[in-house]
């Protein structure tokens, strides 16, 4: 190869890099941001069922099981939107599902899954956001999948898909469980 | 008495201006002055391009609250700090921290700057050492002094 056609080589390889880059770039999801609370475990809470203002649900009631905690709120409307896939996977009893009712009015809460079907085993209501923070909540509704010592394993932003069900949580839930 | 009214009438402007946020304003000037330093500090998640102080997003606004409860408990911008990515992970500070992953991040410029320099120079210096019959002859066509390429 003589040097002519190396003058033509290089920058058409490093086009092809930048193009490439750019590529990957489209691709990205960049609101999703990797959760620093991955592996650690979960912050501890103590909140009122949605439906029962006298009952509390705290994080050590749930060890020993491994659980899913899915954030979602009657203004929430992507939350709509993933709402009829979680009615369905409730049904598989794959996994106890809480709901975490953020920032939210009780009697809106209520309606809501009244409306649209009940998918979790209980809601607890966060009324102001706090638990919603410790967990790092910034966009409903998010998906979590908390283990039998009580470690975050997993953190979904967005509307759960069959997708992300059949790839990542469920393989989650069966390594988790064995 | 004139001064007197120019008075009111500049504290009137002043309270005005801190309507939304006065009771927590007009309780710790200073305070919400350390909270606001902070909250520039942070990345609004929900809007990711604005900061926790500039954005009118619920969770910034929450957020800027719990900023101001922790600065209350006398904690230290620090401590706030760590709150935050301890959460959100280090993505919500403006200024990431110098560690293993974020090398690239904080050196990788200069070192393109630095290698491309030294390319350049290398370049340059190979050029000179070169005999006159590597390069194209100037071309003269008897306009001196003008550029012909």
């Amino acid at each position: 190869m003589n040097m002519k056609s190396l003058r033509f080589i290089i920058p058409l390889g490093v086009f092809a890099l930048l193009v490439f880059f750019l590529w990957r770039g489209l691709r990205l999801d960049q609101h999703e941001v990797p959760s620093p609370l991955i592996g650690k475990p979960a912050p501890s809470f103590a909140l009122t069922r949605l439906d029962d203002a006298n009952a509390t649900l705290r994080r050590d009631d749930m060890l020993g099981k491994v659980w899913m905690l899915n954030v979602w709120a009657s203004w929430c409307g992507a939350c709509r939107e993933e709402h009829p896939l979680l009615v369905e996977f409730s049904k598989t009893k794959a996994v106890p599902i809480i709901g975490l009712n953020y920032k939210d009015q009780r009697s809106d809460g209520l309606g809501w899954l009244n409306r649209f079907g009940n998918p979790y085993d209980a809601s607890i209501f966060d009324q102001n956001g706090r638990v919603g923070i410790d967990f790092g909540v910034y966009g409903v509704p998010e998906t979590f999948v908390i283990d039998k010592q009580g470690i975050i394993r997993m953190k979904h932003i967005g509307p759960l898909t069959p997708d992300v069900i059949d790839k990542r949580l469920m393989p989650m839930l069966r390594k988790l469980n064995a | 008495m004139r001064k007197l009214c120019t008075l009111v009438l500049l504290s009137l402007l002043v309270f005005g201006a801190f309507a939304k946020d006065a009771p927590n304003a007009a309780a710790d000037p200073a305070l919400e002055a350390r909270m606001m330093r902070i909250a520039q500090e942070l990345r609004c998640l929900v809007c990711q391009n604005q900061t926790i102080a500039d954005s009118h997003a619920d969770l910034a606004v929450d957020l800027r609250e719990e900023v101001r409860v922790m600065l209350r408990k006398g904690e230290s911008d620090e401590q706030v700090l760590k709150y935050m990515t301890d959460r959100y992970g280090d993505f919500v500070l403006y200024r990431p921290p110098v560690k293993a992953t974020t090398w690239l991040l904080w050196f990788g410029p200069g070192v393109l700057l630095v290698g491309g320099l030294l390319g350049l120079i290398l370049l340059l210096r190979k050029r000179t050492r070169m005999s006159d019959d590597r390069f194209e002859p100037d071309e003269v066509d008897g306009l001196e002094g003008e550029v012909s390429s």
